[in-house]
């Protein structure tokens, strides 16, 4: 063995433990902080709490209110989630069966947005919704998210209809099944893990967006998550254990998908990265 | 009997042009329409809320060109992160990519650790690091004053020299993971024969990766380039949860400036601010493509 891989193979562990320390220590930090007063965290950031309080998560949801918005978060990235995967598969669907040229321009013009950062629009955007009296309404932040989504949606969905082979449809066809029954019964079923992997990216991006609440809403009962999370900075400044109860609140709902469905939530966020 | 056939077919064809109607006419409605109207906003001065404005032709380009400092600024420091992001963010996620790509059980673990900040909110990830950089008592200076390191304590995100620097930091620790996964695969998809062959030929571990791993990974590494610069020049969420609304002017970027105006009713000005961004990530991103061509070859 030559001098070169030993010493790799000592780098190696020594390195990957340095890197997921650092990964891990300030997770662990925030969590145990949680369970904290203010100086137990500055006096030992990385211990595990001594007298464990809830006090923080209290005052996370009653004087941060992250109930409602948390609340208000399940319906926007719910409804958003549901309407994009409806439309974005009806589309998809559409370009894949769509023989030609007509097919391809369709998905064209849907994944050109791609190429679009959401800030290019955002003025207009603001104009338009408030006209509409969508600016402080769920409503408007479920229509903003699935338009912006949209692109990878098509994108990746698209992708997966171009390879169910046109024998099927031709079949389904002779027997009589109208479009949408080739759609519902035929379609669907074949693309299932593609709408679980667009459908977990969707709901990540739906759920940690920050600019267009930010944008649009005014009163305080129609703040999503991450907009009442950074008004805790102006409010609760550095009462850090407090500011890590509403991470903790606001990221519960990702990590614990994440846990459970670990493969295709990693299929999803980078099937998000590749399509550009 | 054939007639009859294709009657049916131009019937199910008629049914299908429905499908796309509802994506579409979100799509056209809500973002194609106001991507256009921005270019007709950025030629005018409106404020957001009079009922007229004047046209001023290319006025705002030529004043974000030459005349704004705090424009000037904020592409000064989106170009410093872009740059650092894109080169420690590709470094680490290959680094992690080659030492994890062989499926054991403790580098499934170690992925899933290092995948894990992706899925946190930016939010939630500016506020762990709010206390990781706090100058007074937070995690950084008081594990180096542990471990007998306290001349390299810092004031971090108060040093405006260094901020964007720190923020690139933070932007790193929380996409490498995902970074490493779209490096994984495109490990996982380079044969195995290549480096037999070159290991045939007397390649040692350096030939083999410039050889083999590099030139093949190429797609891999386009991917991760222009998906990080693209992350980059949106750090929005990230930087106002790390430095406050509105941010500090030493972690101000594109982003966070076409933001702050629009907050301060320069509606036309804020138009004009966002079509230069969205041309700038375009031409950044070419560039990019081209260098990566050349660079794998």
């Amino acid at each position: 063995m030559n001098r070169t891989s030993r010493t790799v193979k000592l780098t190696r562990p020594l390195f990957m433990a340095v890197a997921a320390c650092v990964v891990v220590l300030p997770l662990l930090v925030v969590v145990f902080g949680t369970f904290k007063t203010l100086p137990e965290l500055f006096d030992a950031p990385l211990a595990p709490p001594s007298s464990p309080t809830l006090d923080n998560y209290r005052a996370a949801v009653e004087d941060g209110g992250l109930g409602a918005a948390f609340l208000n978060s399940a319906i926007v990235t719910a409804g958003a989630v549901l309407l994009t995967l409806a439309v974005a598969s009806l589309a998809a669907f559409f370009c894949a069966r769509m023989p030609g040229r007509v097919g391809w321009a369709v998905f064209g013009v849907l994944v050109a947005g791609l190429a679009v950062p959401a800030q290019a629009a955002i003025v207009p955007q603001y104009v338009l919704f408030d006209r509409l009296g969508l600016t402080d309404s769920l409503l408007g932040l479920v229509l903003v998210d699935t338009v912006t989504t949209l692109p990878t949606a098509v994108f990746i969905l698209g992708g997966f209809l171009r390879t169910v082979p046109d024998e099927l449809y031709e079949a389904a066809e002779l027997d009589g099944a109208s479009p949408l029954r080739a759609f519902r019964s035929l379609a669907l079923p074949l693309i299932r893990p593609a709408l679980a992997t667009t459908g977990i990216f969707l709901f990540v991006m739906d759920w940690n967006d920050l600019l267009y609440p930010l944008l649009f809403v005014r009163s305080q009962e129609n703040r999503t998550l991450p907009l009442a999370l950074l008004d805790f900075q102006g409010e609760f400044l550095t009462r850090y254990p407090l500011l890590f109860a509403g991470v903790v609140i606001a990221s519960a709902p990702v990590v614990v998908v994440y846990v459970l469905l670990q493969r295709q939530f990693v299929a999803g966020l980078t099937a998000g990265a590749v399509r550009g | 009997m054939s007639s009859t056939r294709s009657g049916r077919r131009r019937r199910t064809a008629r049914a299908l042009w429905f499908f796309p109607v509802p994506a579409l006419a979100l799509y056209l409605f809500f973002f194609v329409y106001p991507v256009l109207q921005a270019v007709q906003y950025s030629l005018t001065d409106w404020d957001g809320y009079s009922a007229d404005y004047a046209d001023v032709g290319l006025r705002n380009f030529t004043r974000l060109a030459t005349g704004d400092d705090t424009f000037a600024n904020a592409v000064g420091n989106n170009l410093k992160l872009t740059v650092t992001v894109v080169l420690a963010q590709t470094a680490l996620g290959l680094l992690l990519a080659l030492w994890l790509v062989r499926t054991t059980r403790a580098s499934t673990l170690l992925r899933a650790v290092f995948f894990l900040p992706t899925v946190l909110s930016s939010v939630s990830v500016a506020f762990v690091w709010r206390f990781v950089y706090d100058p007074d008592g937070g995690l950084l200076n008081s594990v180096l004053r542990a471990v007998g390191l306290d001349s390299l304590q810092s004031v971090y995100l108060g040093n405006p020299d260094t901020a964007v620097f720190w923020l690139a930091l933070t932007q790193v620790w929380f996409h490498a993971g995902q970074m490493m996964v779209v490096f994984i695969a495109g490990l996982q998809a380079i044969p195995k024969e290549l480096y037999e062959a070159a290991e045939l030929d007397g390649a040692g571990r350096f030939a083999r990766f410039r050889y083999v791993t590099w030139p093949l990974v190429a797609p891999a590494t386009a991917i991760v380039v222009a998906y990080t610069t693209v992350q980059s020049f949106k750090a929005f969420d990230l930087v106002l949860g790390l430095s406050g609304n509105p941010p500090n002017p030493a972690l101000d970027i594109l982003s966070t400036r076409i933001y702050t105006t629009f907050s301060n009713n320069q509606f036309g000005y804020a138009a004009a601010q966002s079509l230069v961004f969205m041309a700038l990530i375009a031409l950044v991103t070419r560039v990019q493509r081209r260098a990566i061509g050349r660079a794998t070859r």
